[in-house]
Parts: structure tokens; C-alpha cells; sequence
């Protein structure tokens, strides 16, 4: 399904809503799984991508000890996130910012729309942010007469395509060569430079069609809006970390800088950018360094743009802080290795989790940050088989099982949680959507052997994180994993279609 | 109530469990991982940040600092450029080889002229051996950070050994923070489009190396 420019987000007030029409994850997993070409591009991205970052990896010798001290830096971080932030608002002040507070999205919105009319503008150029997609700026931007303009080329064939990302570092992960082709072809014209004639669909044209539709972006642009990767508090320096000089257009050529960056995002020192710009880059495009990387600290004279404003986001990371298992999401440098080994993140595509964060780190942050009353959000801690291969390469080592099983016992059990910086209770889900979710995410994933090979492995790692049978829709699931047979069935319809038919195309990728 | 109270106190609310907890920075985070991954030689280290500039597809030289001029000269002209940007700070013998003519790093500049140049010349501030990475960090022999963003032609100069660190964490330690950084571990690239790596869809598409040595 494709939404329109401006219906990506659901108007439910807070503008982090699921995407509109999204169907809870088990279904949107099930017409995803049956989507020959997604799941044709999918394997091919993630089995590519994981097999480079294996290599990265164990270039470096001590991995595990830079992974270690990664996770302590940001636990650290997190545990004293009041101190950090009142620290980077007096540096990046001190450097010539000016930074902003924004509780949630709609707050974040307000803020970054209010800078651009200031400018006089009514255009700007964005550099791939998630927190900004989280809020649904562009939307939010738009309907404010301000058009933002994605400059990644992923980010460009998703805009183009009135589509959504489906991956954290590879947005267009989902599309592949003829169909980025068809959609420059048609798209580019009415959002500025046309695609060249005679476009083919090799990736070097598509590069260079998007290149100069862009640049002519870039160089009439005076407002740029970006994220970050890292914010240091102790010197206000914020760390931009890309591969294709977009960032750099969009942080340097502008007049005006907007920086939209989630709270949890600060390392306390210059010296901690070390460890993270080991890992960052082995587990995320699997390089020894990416090849672009800027750090900005307040403005400078003469050089990049003459005003920098960053929006510090809480739009539900405060809500997840107070969870002391939950927490540890937060720790998160969106990597996105985690999506890359993830089996039921393979078969079901970004879309399928229905949030900005896709695959496992989807699945425990976007119930946090948004909470779990919907359906998508309450199915979306079942979107996983537990094998926990997403733990094995977080590059910050959270354990996303744990969290996962933390959130099902939430959904099922209910209990106390915070939203917006309130104690609410939630009552049990029953009868109901979380179970048939269970349910139905449960059969999903048996019919898939490389889930249930993996996942048997889950049975030993999570029996020291919860009974041996897990209440309401736990027990559905817990009950079927213990069973050997799989269901003949669909079993054999799945291998017919994908190792058969399916298996060639695959193959010829 | 500001959003920056609003804020503040639910970070501090959500963290009541932790209030107790007073281990200090430097305690919490232990540094167990290494300063430099391997024992090389000062010649192995320059050797590896060659190997690994190439492997990220930069395009390496090795000259001598009096073959330098020459070196710049043939690279503009094998590239064809009419034009060439030239930080302020930047040796002035080092372009005495060639006769392209020098466009100055202007703050009034407008991007589409830094468009039409063809090649750029800076030096560096650091280069780090293990990621085959180049960090510049605005000094005058470096320029503004756009003028090696729009060019598609960047040529960088790096002192050999001197400029040359092994490791990440030895990189950090000489650059200031203060200054705009740039890292560039070869030339512009995305992998957006079925994992192919193509270079160059916003940055320079081609990137230099010259590793100069006092020879
Ligand atoms: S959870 Fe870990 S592996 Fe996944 S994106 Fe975040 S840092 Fe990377």
C-alpha cells in the first residue's frame, strides 16, 4: 500500500502514531512473506549485508571489549541522562547554538516549522533522520507550506515513490533496480529536474540521475535539517555519520542548520566517539569507516551554515527511561545489524512492523515510545522467534529477547507503566487482538524452517528470563514452540512456493 | 512549566531507581579495548593506510616532497580541469608545477560556483591508518569544508609519516573538537540500490591520495 504524501502518520495527536491503514503485524508479515519480489530483495540485501559485517567484525580483535564499553557508555549515560543534557545545552550554547526542548512530536513539529518561517523559506533539504521521520516532519512541514526534501537516495526513491522506508539504514531496501527506474522516470519531473532520457536501471544511471536531480537542491537550499548519531556533551559536538555527501551538503551549504535529535543520543566525552566509531560503521554497511563523517560544534565563522538550532526530542524516551527493563532499548545507535539477521525481519519486510523502527529494535522500542494500546504495537513484541541472533551483533549489546518477553508479559498481564511522564495502569489484554496476534505470529513463524532452527535455540536462552510456559498468549506461543511437528500443511505450501518457483528467481538475483 | 522542566523532571523521575548511583564516569566505563590494533612498523603503518585508502577505492600516490609539484601537475591535467580551488593555506609551491588556473576558498562564494570548478587541492589534518580514513579539519591548508564536498575531484595531500596515526582513538586524541571535522574514508558512495556500491552521488567521485614523504 502506498500512503499519500501527507497521510503517513496518523492523526492520533501525538503524530507517532502507526502508519495509517497499517495492519497489525501478523498480517502485514503474511502479504509481506507472499510478496515474491520483497522477499526477493530482502534476502538478497540483508544475507549480503550480514556477511560483509561478520567480515568487519572480526577484523577488529577486540570487538568484544569495544562492544562492552560501548554498552557502559551509554548505560552511563542513560543513568545520569539529566546531568548529560543540561551539560550539552551549555556547550552547544556556548558554541553559538541555540537549543530547543521539544516533549513530543507535535511540540518538535512546532519548533522546527516556526525556525523555517524565520528563515523566510519555504523549502528545505533533509539529511536521512529517523527522529524526524518518527515525528512525521515532512507531513507536519507540509501542511505548514514548507516542503522538505529528502536528499539520501534511498530516502529519495522512497519520497518519489510515496512510500515508506522499510529499513534503518537502506530505506529502499524493498525496491529494486527497474522499479527505482520506473519511479525516477515518472516522479522526478514534477518534484524538480526530470530523469534523464532514456534512463536504464543500471545502479551507476540511477546514481547519476539522482545525483543531478539533488544537486540542484542543494545549491539553492538555505534551510538544511538533519538528526544526529552522537551529540557529545561535554564539547556540544554533534556527529553526523553517511556514506554518500548528502549530510555534508545538507549540514554545510545551508544558512540555517535544524538538528532534531532524540534525547537519549548524548556520549559524555569526545573520547567515547572512539568506541562507537569502531562499531558503528562494521555494524552497519559492514566498513571499516564509512566514508563520510561530520562533526560540527556550534557554528563557525565562515564556515557551513550561520545558524545552528538543535531540538532535543523526548516523544516517549522519557516514558521508556523509567522502564527498567525496557530502558535499555535506548541504548540503540541504530545500526540496524539486528534487522539484518532477524528471520521473521527477512520474510516480513520494514513495512510490516508499522513504525519508523523496523525489525527487532522495532519491535522493543516503537511499543515503548508509543505504548501498547494498538493492535500493531501489541502484536509487535511477538514479532520475533526469540532466536536471539539480534543480541549477538547489537553493537551496544542490548538484549532485545529479554525486552521482548518483558513487553509480552506487559501486553498480557497489564500493570503500571508510564506515559507522558504518568503512571498508568494497564489493564490485562484479553479475549483479543494481542492473543490472536500471538497466535497468529506464532504459526507464522513455524512455517519457516530456519525461524523454528533458530528457534529452538531460543528454548535454553529464555527459560532463565520466564516460566517454562508463559501466560495468555505466551503460553500459545510457548506451547507450539515446544512441539516438534511443524503443521504439514503450510509447511509444504512454503517450501513449494519459495525453494521451487520462488527458489529460481532468488537465485538469479 | 517549560518543556525543558517537563523534560528534565521525568528523566529524573524515570530514573528514581538510580538516584543512589554515584560510580563515577570514569569507573563506570572501563576501557578494556585497544589503542591500536596490531604492532606495526612506522612504514607498515603508512604501508596499511595505502592499502586500506585503496581498498575504499581512493586513487594513491606515493612521491617525495620535491616531486610533489610535478605530481599535482599531471594529476590536473590527466583529469582535464580548467579550474582548480586552493585554500588559503595551502603551500603555494605545491601547485607551482602547474599553470590550471587557481579559483580562491571565498566565503561569498555561492555554491554554484564551487559547481563549475573542476579539481580541488587541500592537505590534512590526520589520516588514520586502520580505516584508510582522512580527517580534515578546516585549517587554512584545508579550506572551508564545502570547497572538498562540491568539486568532483578532490586531491588531498597527506605528510608521510607524521600526519599518519594506526587507530581511531589515536585520531581523536589530535584533532580539536572546536573545528568543523570532516572524515572521509574514500570517495562518495552508496549502496542504496540492490547493495551495488556506486561512487559519487553527492560528493567528489573521484578522491586523490597523495602521501607526500620528506624524501
Ligand atoms: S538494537 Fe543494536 S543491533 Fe539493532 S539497530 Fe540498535 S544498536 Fe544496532
Amino acid at each position: 500500500m502506498s500512503g499519500s504524501e501527507s497521510g503517513n502518520e496518523s492523526g492520533n495527536g501525538t503524530g507517532t502514531g502507526t502508519f495509517v491503514g497499517m495492519p497489525a503485524f501478523p498480517r502485514a508479515a503474511h502479504d509481506a512473506v507472499n510478496d515474491q519480489t520483497l522477499r526477493g530483495n530482502l534476502r538478497h540485501a540483508t544475507h549480503t549485508i550480514r556477511a560483509k559485517r561478520a567480515k568487519a567484525v572480526a577484523e577488529v580483535s577486540d570487538w568484544a571489549a569495544l562492544r562492552d564499553a560501548g554498552k557502559r557508555i551509554k548505560d552511563h549515560t542513560l543513568r545520569h541522562l539529566d546531568r548529560y543534557l543540561e551539560q550539552l545545552e551549555e556547550s552547544v550554547t556556548a558554541a553559538g547554538g541555540t537549543v530547543h526542548w521539544a516533549a513530543d512530536a507535535d511540540e518538535a513539529n512546532r519548533i522546527v516549522a516556526q525556525l523555517v518561517k524565520e528563515t523566510g523559506e519555504s523549502e528545505v533539504v533533509k539529511v536521512k533522520s529517523m527522529a524526524t521521520q518518527e515525528i512525521g516532519l515532512n507531513e507536519a512541514l507540509l501542511a505548514e507550506g514548507i516542503h522538505a526534501y529528502e536528499t539520501d537516495l534511498a530516502e529519495l526513491i522512497v519520497q518519489l515513490g510515496k512510500d515508506r522506508p522499510s529499513h534503518i539504514l537502506v530505506p529502499a531496501i524493498h525496491r529494486n533496480r527497474s522499479e527505482i527506474r520506473d519511479i525516477f522516470r515518472s516522479e522526478m519531473g514534477s518534484w524538480g529536474r526530470p530523469a534523464p532520457e532514456g534512463l536504464t536501471d543500471t545502479p551507476a544511471e540511477l546514481a547519476e540521475a539522482a545525483r543531478l536531480h539533488l544537486r540542484e537542491k542543494f545549491l539553492r537550499a538555505k534551510v538544511g535539517v538533519s538528526g544526529a548519531n552522537f551529540m557529545v556533551a561535554e564539547t556540544g559536538t554533534l556527529v553526523v555519520v553517511e556514506s554518500e555527501g548528502n549530510g555534508r551538503m545538507c549540514l554545510t551549504l545551508p544558512e540555517t542548520l535544524i538538528s532534531v535529535v532524540g534525547i537519549e543520543k548524548i556520549v559524555p566525552t569526545w573520547r567515547d566517539l572512539e568506541v562507537f566509531l569502531q562499531t558503528l560503521p562494521r555494524s552497519s554497511t559492514a566498513e571499516r569507516m564509512n566514508p563520510y563523517t561530520s562533526m560540527w560544534t556550534g557554528t563557525t565563522d565562515e564556515d557551513g551554515p550561520r545558524a545552528f538550532h538543535l531540538v532535543l526530542l523526548d516523544n516517549g524516551r522519557t516514558d521508556t527511561l523509567a522502564d527498567e527493563v525496557g530502558r535499555q532499548a535506548l541504548r540503540c545507535i541504530r545500526c540496524s545489524a539486528c534487522l539484518n539477521v532477524c528471520p521473521v525481519y527477512e520474510r516480513a519486510g520494514g513495512h510490516a512492523y508499522g513504525s519508523v523502527y523496523p525489525g527487532p529494535i522495532g519491535a522493543i522500542l516503537s511499543p515503548q515510545l508509543r505504548g501498547t494500546q494498538s493492535e500493531i504495537d501489541a502484536s509487535l513484541p511477538y514479532a520475533s522467534s526469540l532466536c536471539g541472533a539480534c543480541y549477538e551483533v547489537c553493537p551496544v549489546a542490548i538484549d532485545i529477547p529479554e525486552v521482548l518477553v518483558h513487553l509480552r508479559e506487559r501486553v498480557v498481564e497489564g500493570g503500571e507503566v508510564i506515559r507522558q511522564g504518568n503512571k498508568v495502569v494497564l489493564r490485562p489484554a484479553k479475549g483479543h487482538a494481542a492473543e490472536r496476534a500471538a497466535m497468529r505470529a506464532a504459526r507464522w513463524a513455524f512455517t519457516h524452517p530456519a525461524a523454528l532452527r533458530t528457534g529452538q535455540r531460543l528454548a535454553s536462552r529464555t527459560r532463565r528470563l520466564q516460566p517454562r510456559t508463559l501466560p495468555g498468549p505466551g503460553r500459545a506461543w510457548s506451547g507450539t514452540r515446544d512441539l516438534p511437528a511443524l503443521p504439514k500443511e503450510p509447511f509444504r505450501d512454503w517450501w513449494q512456493r519459495t525453494r521451487t518457483r520462488g527458489g529460481s528467481k532468488e537465485g538469479s538475483k | 512549566m517549560s518543556s525543558r522542566e517537563r523534560i528534565l523532571g521525568r528523566v529524573r523521575r524515570a530514573l528514581a531507581d538510580v538516584r543512589g548511583d554515584d560510580t563515577p564516569y570514569e569507573q563506570a566505563v572501563p576501557r578494556e579495548y585497544l589503542r591500536e590494533h596490531g604492532d606495526r612498523s612506522v612504514e607498515q603503518t603508512v604501508e596499511l593506510l595505502a592499502e586500506n585508502l585503496a581498498d575504499y577505492r581512493a586513487i594513491v600516490h606515493r612521491c617525495t616532497a620535491p616531486e610533489l609539484p610535478a605530481v599535482i601537475a599531471r594529476l590536473l591535467a590527466e583529469r582535464g580541469s580548467a579550474s582548480v580551488l586552493v585554500p588559503p593555506g595551502l603551500d603555494e609551491g605545491r601547485l607551482a608545477a602547474t599553470d590550471v588556473p587557481r579559483i580562491a576558498d571565498r566565503a561569498e562564494s555561492t555554491p554554484e560556483e564551487l559547481d563549475r570548478v573542476g579539481s580541488v587541492v587541500t592537505a590534512c589534518a590526520v589520516a588514520v591508518a586502520e580505516t584508510g580514513t582522512l580527517v580534515l579539519d578546516a585549517a587554512p591548508d584545508q579550506g572551508r569544508r564545502r570547497i572538498t564536498l562540491v568539486p568532483d575531484h578532490h586531491i588531498c595531500v597527506v605528510r608521510v609519516p607524521d600526519q599518519v596515526v594506526s587507530s581511531v582513538p589515536q585520531a581523536l586524541e589530535r584533532l580539536d573538537p572546536a573545528r568543523p571535522l570532516t572524515w572521509i574514508s574514500g570517495p562518495s558512495a552508496t549502496s542504496d540500490i540492490e547493495l551495488d556500491r556506486v561512487e559519487g552521488v553527492h560528493g567528489p567521485r573521484t578522491l586523490e591520495v597523495v602521501l607526500v614523504s620528506a624524501g
